[in-house]
């Protein structure tokens, strides 16, 4: 796994390796000090030598000026390469998730998704800087400290190696103990923030229903259960800086009893009892930070794991390579298609045998109850998702023949979903067609009937729409979808139930439009309304995944039970009592 | 410390994730820290015992660490005094080690209770703080709501209630111990030398220096960063969840470009920041290596020749660099506590000022309670036995409503009754309750003149309210159920039917923008009254004033002819029912959520309500039935599913008067039809303010109310409004014949 992460340093290779060399260097440059330390009380102090003093210290500042400049720069290496890590990682994963087909989006869900690109790859970048920093520098200190302890008394290195597995053990235990109980902890905290999401979410049911106290007890048990789950953890945590108090004590008082000994037996010149004291301290810092990279590691693991899921997913849909296209007509042929969203055999078929032709020019509405498959068989026209069976052609031409982008330039298509981006009007329209002229822009806002309200805004074509479109209404969101779709000028439109928050009067002027302006367009609509679909060329009835019925409204009206009734339905007032 | 304001999106509005784009939900400086700190102080002064003997044990640890450097130097120095005399044994040795352990012992415990105490007082207030607030966003009216974000409201609880805890269990306490110790620390290294003193306070010196301008400078290229990141992840969320419309328009390569370029602006912003947040530690403690080799140089010559006159020995001077290592910790620690504490005080105060927001008005004496009603009509307290089957609003004679009996004219034309005495030869009217001498009754014309009245007249007469309108002016409101007036009961009865009237209403969500004028509608017990319009003319605001969701400007509004405003709020609400356009549900089971509408409803009670909205089916044939868990707002239902269900729900609470605004906007019409029963059973009998989009959905109300820009177009019936041809006779046949 960390072999993967490193090949993202691309670029920031340099930073990366140069960093740990730095600290190395840095750590080497902190630990002479306490021998030239030595130094000075051996020789100078204790053998009255000054010059021994003079010489130490000097050497001393340097090897500090030294340490505080590579310091700076292994900090500059390792925030460096972290960042250039991240932002390659994010790149890649942003980049992989725009080649997405919409069963990629569907299966991880856009929220996951976000978190994935946000939340993880801060994780990912912490967990970097810690390793690059924290973890080599506690790693080198270690190990550079017992080796020079060793080098200074064997026997007082014994006393070190003693305390270093004890000390290791208590951590480790602490950690292993503390580590689920963390767990725990951010379950509990996961459920506090549930109850409150939901409660700020359906603060008007909760009010409604009067139902004040419930909430407050639901709280209650969820605030409990996580002050529980906190003090669980934490009251066991806070036992490692005793801990850690207890062994470097020990250490020290060890040191100090058996070199002392040692100093008057005449094994050991003075001066050293404090290096190896200090030495001590400095294993125990390490060994600390080495336990908080290594948690904090851990933790981050399913970060990790989260992001690779993404790189790792094959999109399923890749474009085809088809020499020659044909010209762009309009029209569109469905041969005996089924389609499922999983395709991993545990999903069923939401459309069955369909078999449908539109022709060029031709205005074509779908309807059915919720839940039929309108949306899905529109879904297939651009190849958002791919048929199970069967065939969808455009212009004569298999779907997956064409490369992606030429296949969906053909087609406009405003999702059931809309959405608008930040950014002026002109800039949200200019997505159908980049080069689209101002004239073109007043045309397909005209068409879809928005150019009025565009115009009342102050600022017109130039009004900034906040992100989501927050600042229109619903149904000027509608048909500043249509406008954008019709921008791009396509051979075939469809609209999936896009009209909804649109008022009759509005949508059938759209419609009017529609018949006037987009004469070689073939439109498709998927509608609720009976009225947006009588004069259509052809009216489609789904049931169930299946065409139940093909047809002009009369003739469906004359013989599709299903049309008549959602005729009626749309006729009479409810069943008429009242 | 902290100059920066939060970060704020790149258009100077808030951020893309509202104004908390931060991790840690933004810093800020609190604008009033003393009484922020000591409001927070409050939540672990309930147990002062703890906290004291916390504070003891910070002190004691403290001292007792710089007490344990200090022992080192009998130590060493005994140890090279018994070397030059040539010892090669020293018995003091085992016991001043056995000392210093001892004394690292007490200190470790100390230490260990300490944080140990403070993690219980910090975690129980915190739980305290949490449930306050939580408690407290109960009683928030909903224009509180629609103020804040749900996100920032959720920030509250997580980032500010958990930069809160982490102050008290650690900040505090370590500001404590990092000043204790620091002073200590001076004491002993001015004592052991006051002039190498004076070269480690230059140390000292460099090191804050560093500190303040790396922190500065960091702190500088920190709200940059946060600014980038914003933008980052603004730009993710945005294109994330527009991606099908990428894809659909073939942008994907112009929305790489665009992440790209914000991608690389916060690479670099994020390094630089990094840069120096994470130099400030490795050069501050080189710094001090070199105030180490310094103080090593002084130190050396003054303890050369075993310490001359100033008693300067070896012990000293390692005892002395050791506190010249310890006394830059403290700083250090200063400084960071100080930022996070800062931090958490900005959150304290949040968190403050939600709680201190103004909770729902609520003045309302008037309750809504079971009663039991005879087939005469009267009514009797609720013997307890059963569901009850009648309600009644209990009204306390103190109030400002009085009782009094009316005349009920033509068109409700209401006239007051009273008793009244003859006083010199004038009737007087007694205040309503009052029995007369003579018995006699009058009625109070309009200008104030008393008529006695006839017996017939007497047998004939109704009940009404009378209270003050919103003009001052005494009003009448006739009230239409059964009544309970007991003369010597300290509350009159009357009962629940479900009578709305608003009368005049003025509103506005914001002041200056007015969303309702003088919007008059009556809606008789069992009536339905539908209101038709374009998106954003008032539609749904109506609704949300009957159940006092938001005060009213003016007019008045009326239940069973009591003012909403005098009606307890509870109350009130629990008289209604509401099936809303977004529907919420809860995690649990579909069956606990069908019972959030009646918590004391049986499971037959439930699936009976089930049934009723048509919803019995689809719970069936679901993986466990009725036991399924729902989880996040129930995603794993289809929208028409979820709104069954609240359906189901609404019909449970089984209130007599019901709003169903868009109840079947998500139902396509052929099923609505197939639910229409289930509909009209739970419309049977109440009254009820329907919202529907689709106009055939409301052709039978009883009156169809057309509003356009908060004011009423039209009203009536279908029949009268398709006769008048205006503007829902557009609206209507603009769905048929457009053409």
């Amino acid at each position: 796994m960390l072999k993967r992460l490193a090949s993202y340093l691309k670029g920031y290779g340099g930073y990366a390796i140069a960093s740990p060399l730095l600290v190395v260097l840095e750590t080497a440059c902190e630990l002479v000090l306490p021998l030239l330390m030595a130094r000075i009380i051996n020789q100078g102090i204790e053998g009255n030598n000054m010059t021994v003093i003079w010489q130490s210290g000097a050497l001393m500042v340097a090897v500090a000026l030294v340490a505080t400049v590579v310091g700076g720069y292994a900090a500059r290496c390792a925030t460096f390469a972290a960042q250039g890590l991240g932002a390659n990682l994010r790149r890649a994963e942003f980049e992989q998730i725009a080649s997405f087909s919409f069963a990629d989006i569907d299966r991880f869900s856009s929220s996951s998704l976000i978190t994935r690109l946000t939340n993880d790859l801060t994780n990912i970048q912490n967990v970097a800087i810690m390793c690059l920093r924290v973890l080599i520098r506690g790693v080198a200190m270690t190990a550079a400290s017992v080796v020079l302890t060793l080098a200074i008394s064997p026997r007082l290195a014994l006393v070190v190696c003693v305390v270093l597995p004890f000390m290791a053990a208590a951590l480790g235990l602490l950690m292993k103990v503390c580590f689920p109980l963390f767990e725990k902890m951010q379950k509990a905290l996961d459920h506090l923030n549930e109850t409150v999401q939901e409660n700020l979410v359906a603060v008007r049911v909760v009010k409604s229903y009067v139902r004040q106290d419930h909430e407050r007890e639901k709280f209650k048990d969820a605030n409990d259960g996580f002050t529980a789950a906190g003090l669980n953890a934490v009251l066991r945590m806070v036992a490692i800086q005793p801990v850690m108090m207890i062994c470097f004590s020990v250490a020290t008082v060890l040191v100090l009893y058996n070199g002392g000994n040692m100093v008057l037996g005449g094994e050991l010149d003075i001066g050293y009892l404090q290096t190896v004291t200090g030495y001590i301290m400095q294993i125990l810092m390490s060994a600390m930070m080495i336990g908080m990279a290594v948690l904090q590691y851990t933790r981050a693991q399913a970060s990790i794991r989260r992001v690779f899921e993404v790189l790792d997913a094959e999109s399923a849909i890749t474009g085809g390579g088809a020499d020659r296209l044909p010209a762009p007509r309009g029209r569109v042929e469905f041969q005996d298609v089924s389609f499922r969203y999983q395709t991993d055999g545990a999903g069923e078929d939401v459309l069955h045998h369909i078999g449908l032709t539109v022709e060029p020019g031709q205005f074509v509405a779908i309807v059915g109850g919720t839940g039929t498959g309108k949306s899905s068989l529109v879904n297939l026209i651009p190849r958002f998702y791919d048929v199970h069976r069967g065939k969808v052609l455009v212009d004569g031409l298999d779907v997956r023949d064409y490369p992606l982008d030429a296949l969906r330039s053909r087609i406009g298509m405003v999702l059931q979903n809309n959405v608008l981006f930040s950014g002026t009007i002109r800039e949200n329209l200019l997505w159908g067609n980049e080069n689209a002229t101002q004239e073109e822009l007043v045309q397909a806002a005209k068409d879809a009937q928005a150019y009025d309200f565009i115009m009342s805004f102050p600022e017109g074509f130039d009004t900034y729409l906040e992100q989501g479109g927050v600042n229109v209404s619903g149904g000027q969101k509608q048909r500043l979808c249509i406008a954008r779709a019709m921008v791009r000028k396509p051979a075939i439109l469809i609209l999936d139930d896009s009209t909804s928050a649109v008022d009759s009067a509005t949508e059938g002027r759209i419609r009017q439009s529609f018949r006037e302006n987009l004469k070689g367009t073939t439109v498709i609509i998927i509608a609720q309304r009976i009225s947006s679909v009588q004069y259509a060329d052809k009216i489609v009835v789904l049931d169930e995944g299946t065409v139940a019925d093909v047809g002009s409204h009369d003739q469906l009206i004359a013989r599709s039970p299903i049309y008549r009734e959602i005729y009626d339905s749309q006729q009479e007032g409810g069943s008429g009592n009242g | 410390m902290a100059e920066n304001k939060a970060p704020r999106g790149p258009k100077g509005g808030p951020g893309p994730h509202g104004p908390h784009g931060g991790p840690r939900g933004g810093f800020g400086k609190p604008k009033d820290l003393r009484r922020t700190a000591l409001r927070t102080m409050g939540y672990i002064l309930n147990r002062p015992a703890l906290l004291l003997a916390s504070l003891v044990c910070v002190v004691v640890s403290a001292l007792l660490g710089v007490a344990a450097t200090y022992l080192q130097k009998p130590i060493i120095d005994s140890i090279s005094l018994a070397f030059k005399s040539g010892q090669t044994q020293l018995p003091s040795l085992l016991t001043s080690c056995l000392q210093l352990i001892g004394i690292y012992l007490l200190a470790a415990a100390c230490s260990y209770v300490q944080a140990n105490l403070m993690a219980q007082l910090a975690q129980k207030g915190c739980n305290r703080l949490r449930r306050e607030l939580f408690d407290k966003l109960q009683q928030l009216p909903l224009s509180f709501f629609d103020a804040h974000t749900h996100g920032e409201l959720m920030s509250r609880f997580t980032n500010d209630a958990d930069n809160v805890q982490m102050a008290l269990e650690q900040s505090v306490v370590s500001l404590i111990s990092s000043v204790i110790t620091f002073v200590g620390v001076v004491v002993m290294m001015v004592s052991l030398s006051p002039m190498l003193f004076l070269a480690s306070l230059v140390m000292l010196g460099c090191v804050t220096a560093v500190f303040l301008v790396f922190g500065k400078r960091s702190r500088k290229f920190y709200a940059r960063q946060q600014a980038a990141l914003g933008a980052v992840n603004g730009n993710i969320q945005e294109m994330i969840e527009g991606l099908k419309v990428v894809k659909a328009f073939n942008h994907e390569e112009q929305a790489k470009t665009q992440f790209n370029s914000l991608n690389e602006e916060y690479r670099a912003a994020a390094s630089e920041a990094g840069f120096y947040s994470s130099a400030i530690m490795p050069v501050a403690s080189n710094l001090t290596n070199i105030g180490y080799a310094v103080t090593a140089v002084l130190g050396g010559i003054l303890a050369m020749g075993g310490g001359g006159a100033a008693g300067f020995t070896l012990g000293s001077l390692v005892i002395y660099l050791q506190y010249n290592r310890q006394v830059t910790q403290p700083v250090n620690q200063i400084s960071m506590q100080m930022t996070s504490l800062l931090s958490a005080m900005a959150g304290a105060e949040r968190i403050f000022a939600v709680m201190d927001a103004q909770p729902e008005p609520d003045r309302g004496q008037v309750t809504l309670v079971p009663v039991e009603k005879d087939a005469n009509g009267s009514l009797s307290k609720f013997s307890g036995q059963g569901r009850p089957k009648s309600w009644a609003w209990k009204v306390p004679r103190t109030c400002a409503l009085s009782l009094v009996p009316v005349l009920v004219g033509a068109d409700e034309a209401l006239t007051e009754l009273g008793q009244a005495d003859e006083e010199n030869g004038a009737l007087k009217l007694l205040p309503p309750g009052t029995d007369s001498k003579t018995g006699l009754w009058v009625r109070v014309g309009a200008d104030g003149t008393l008529t006695p009245l006839t017996l017939a007249e007497m047998a004939a007469h109704g009940w009404a309210w009378k209270y003050p309108g919103p003009d001052g002016r005494m009003g009448l409101h006739l009230i239409r159920g059964a009544v309970r007036n007991v003369p010597g009961e300290e509350f009159c009865y009357t009962e629940l039917r479900g009578a709305v009237r608003l009368s005049r209403v003025d509103f506005s969500y914001v002041e200056g923008k007015p969303v309702l004028k003088e919007m008059s509608v009556y809606a008789d017990p069992g009536q339905k009254i539908a209101f038709v319009g374009s998106t954003g003319a008032g539609k749904t605001t109506v609704t949300n004033l009957i159940n006092r969701f938001y005060e009213i400007q003016g007019g008045v509004i009326t239940c069973d002819g009591i003012d909403v405003r005098d009606i307890a709020k509870d109350s009130l609400r629990l008289s209604q029912g509401a099936v809303l356009q977004d529907t919420h549900l809860f995690t649990g089971t579909v069956m606990e959520n069908i019972r959030y509408g009646r918590l004391d409803a049986t499971d037959e009670d439930c699936i009976r309500a089930a049934k009723t909205a048509n919803a019995d089916g689809f719970i069936r044939r679901l993986p466990e039935g009725y036991h399924t868990m729902l989880t996040g707002d129930g995603t794993n239902l289809s929208q028409g599913q979820r709104q069954l269900l609240s359906i189901a729900r609404a019909a449970v609470k089984d209130p007599p008067i019901m709003v169903l605004d868009e109840a079947t906007s998500s139902i396509d019409t052929r099923t609505e039809q197939h639910i229409q029963q289930g509909m009209d059973a739970l419309m049977e009998g109440r009254t009820v303010f329907v919202i529907a989009h689709r106009l055939s959905t409301v052709r039978n109300a009883d009156c169809i109310v057309v509003i356009e820009h908060g004011q009423i177009m039209e009203k009536g019936s279908h029949a009268q409004l398709m006769e008048e041809q205006g503007r829902y006779y557009q609206l209507y046949t603009g769905q048929f014949e457009l053409d």
